[in-house]
């Protein structure tokens, strides 16, 4: 291990690749847990979201049933809009972006690391109450499982491609808004594949074809998105 | 002044070129489509099957065509600009955008009145009109982020990484639309005549041929009017007669 | 060292500065000085590779900065106007994090004896939303006694730093350029370093 020697005389080691990962993490669950409601309104808004559509369509069972999985998937994307703000803003205002961009290692990977804090605080909490929205709506028990496995594959897809959205819009005005509608209409495979599958389920099709391809463009996502997210830093902060 | 003239020629030199241009692609562009309508309304025959609302074709298939490839050149030029640092090429990026749009929204529009009689709907979600929408989204997206960012080279390079990033995923757009439209047994507008008469298929070319001397056209002035206002406190651009008059 | 070329900078259509050039060896200490608006942070962060010179270019130990990319960003530190810390988290947490982006990873031990060196002695725990903007700047500039940087970049240091911040400060960059460090700053209050010749930049 390399020692870094410095001005107080105190010896520090050198934090490798996925030390910085872990750091960046730890470092964003740490300040969403100082300041819980941001996460909290994400999950409301989301419950809210889907609760409104019976009001808005009619109570039928057998309506409902059939909408369910677009419901639940228009709403897991609109919510995870609503959180992309703050995936860079906060640091970007406080000079924290800056010299996350002076790090001496890979800025995708950084970008990677709060990526995942990002789905692990707007992404997860919503995978692990679609289930409960999904019995508003009368769905299958089966169907609720595949529910659950679309939305873990596909969440993370949203945040990801979101995070580049989020970079190019950063400290525009009107950012919010704009963000969406970039990051939107990137989206609409996920919707397809992920309501598909659920939708296979529910016909008693096979739910391979859609997972397959969900996961094909969670990996295409996963080997490009840091990238261009952490070229979109650059550009934003020029 | 230590100017780095080598960058800036590119536009100054482009600024008088592409005037000379215009008129050349301009006039055929018109005459062309004139007869190209011409002939699609007057000597073209009647469909069998859809009787005279086919002609619509004459315009909604090379707005359909034009507004996929002006997004590609776009992608292209845009990412020309980025990797190269190419102003010219940015700008062209930024001038071919609203031409794609309009496009895109002519394909929209006329699909839209070609499903009436054919369907009995204004809108059908077939796969290609639906594609078609997400195109218009697209184009719409990069124009409101590059004229939401005030730094040209700011707005420059963030449109560029963002044509990159929707050029990449037009083709998965477009497939995961199609997979969609036929597990759902959508609607799908397609020119059912078997063979086209040799007319139709001259007024079609016409048309699109007058369509792409158009975009030329009209790019070429955006491209003006945006080095005019990027260049506007530079020597060469206060000296034009135009600017002075 | 470092070593700066015919540099030109613009902020959108407003050229900055031109033909700008210098070199920066070790042990020594550079003042960038101007009018408001005279490009001072853009060099900088021109410095920092935030921005891309429209001419000229930047060398570290001869080679371009843009090429060396993550080997130079280890060998330098930046502080510009922002703190980039956290009000929710403690000057502790905060100094960690700023660390490790920088490379880092710094012991308890380390992380509490420069912050008390910084004189935050008993603050090392409170949320620095609690603290004053000069107790919040001293947080920041903990970041330069735990790095391993050569290069300081700073980017106004003594803002809001009372009497004794400012002496302190002096007493770090002497310590560093002793080492053989180099800094390059601004400021527009006096700032001597004893038995060291502050280079002058101008800008205009």
């Amino acid at each position: 291990m390399t020692r870094c020697a410095n001005a107080t005389g105190a010896v520090t080691s050198k934090l490798s690749l996925f030390g910085l990962f872990g750091l960046v993490i730890r470092r964003d669950l740490l300040l969403a847990m100082r300041r819980r409601a941001d996460v909290l309104t994400t999950l409301v808004f989301f419950v809210m979201v889907v609760s409104l559509f019976p009001l808005g369509v009619g109570p039928e069972m057998d309506m409902l049933r059939k909408m369910a999985p677009g419901v639940v998937w228009v709403a897991a994307l609109l919510a995870s809009m609503l959180s992309l703000g703050r995936m860079f803003s906060a640091d970007y205002l406080d000079g924290t972006l800056e010299q996350m961009l002076l790090a001496p290692q890979s800025l995708s990977m950084l970008v990677l690391g709060k990526i995942v804090a990002h789905w692990m605080l707007s992404g997860l909490p919503l995978v692990l109450i679609a289930p409960v929205l999904g019995l508003q709506f009368d769905m299958p028990a089966q169907a609720l499982w595949v529910l659950i496995l679309v939305l873990l594959l596909g969440t993370p897809i949203l945040s990801m491609i979101g995070a580049i959205g989020a970079a190019l819009t950063l400290g525009l005005r009107g950012g919010g808004v704009l963000v969406s509608l970039l990051v939107l209409p990137l989206c609409i495979p996920v919707l397809i594949f992920g309501t598909g599958a659920v939708e296979a389920v529910n016909t008693g099709m096979t739910i391979v074809p859609h997972v397959a391809l969900l996961g094909a463009l969670l990996l295409l996502a996963l080997v490009f998105t840091p990238w261009v997210t952490a070229q979109a830093l650059r550009i934003s902060m020029e | 002044m230590a100017i780095n003239w080598f960058k800036y020629s590119a536009p100054t030199a482009f600024y008088g070129l592409a005037g000379k241009m215009i008129p050349w692609f301009a006039v055929p562009a018109a005459v062309l489509f004139m007869v190209g309508m011409y002939i699609g309304f007057f000597v073209a025959p009647t469909d069998a099957i859809q009787s005279e609302a086919y002609r619509i074709i004459f315009i909604h298939v090379p707005a359909s065509i034009l507004s996929m490839f002006i997004y590609l050149i776009m992608a292209g030029y845009a990412a020309l600009g980025l990797i190269f640092n190419t102003r010219l090429s940015s700008m062209m990026a930024t001038a071919l955008a609203p031409t794609g749009a309009l496009f895109a929204f002519i394909s929209l529009w006329t699909g839209a009145l070609w499903g009436k009689p054919m369907w009995g709907a204004w809108w059908v979600w077939d796969a290609r009109l639906t594609s078609e929408l997400i195109l218009l989204f697209l184009y719409l997206g990069f124009i409101a982020l590059q004229s939401s960012i005030e730094d040209p080279r700011r707005a420059d390079r963030a449109g560029a990484l963002l044509a990159i990033v929707g050029s990449v995923n037009v083709p998965i757009i477009y497939f995961s639309v199609k997979w969609w439209n036929t597990l759902h047994q959508g609607a799908t507008i397609k020119f059912t005549g078997t063979s086209m008469h040799v007319a139709m298929q001259q007024a079609m070319f016409i048309m699109l041929l007058a369509c792409w001397l158009y975009v030329i056209a009209v790019t070429l002035a955006r491209v003006r009017s945006i080095i005019l206002e990027r260049e506007r406190n530079t020597q060469w651009v206060n000296e034009l007669k135009e600017v002075r008059s | 060292m470092l070593e700066v070329s015919n540099l030109a900078c613009a902020r959108g259509d407003h050229q900055l500065f031109s033909g700008l050039s210098f070199s920066l060896e070790a042990g020594e200490l550079m003042q960038v000085q101007g009018e408001n608006g005279s490009g001072k942070t853009s060099l900088l962060r021109t410095l920092c590779g935030f921005m891309q010179p429209i001419a000229g270019e930047i060398r570290w130990r001869g080679q371009n900065i843009h090429e060396l990319d993550e080997s130079y960003y280890a060998e330098m530190v930046y502080l510009g106007h922002l703190n980039a810390i956290k009000d929710e988290l403690n000057a502790l947490e905060n100094l960690h994090i700023s660390a490790g982006l920088s490379g880092c990873a710094v012991d308890e031990q380390a992380a509490l004896s420069a912050l008390r060196r910084m004189g935050l002695r008993r603050r090392e725990h409170l949320p620095v939303k609690v603290l004053s903007q000069g107790q919040r700047r001293r947080v920041a500039l903990s970041r330069l006694l735990v790095g391993n940087a050569h290069l300081w970049i700073l980017d106004e240091p003594l803002t809001a730093l009372d009497v004794g911040a400012v002496g302190l400060m002096q007493e770090l960059i002497g310590e560093h350029l002793s080492k053989g460090g180099m800094v390059i700053f601004t400021t527009h209050q006096p700032l001597q370093v004893a038995g060291v010749q502050t280079r002058q930049l101008v800008l205009s």
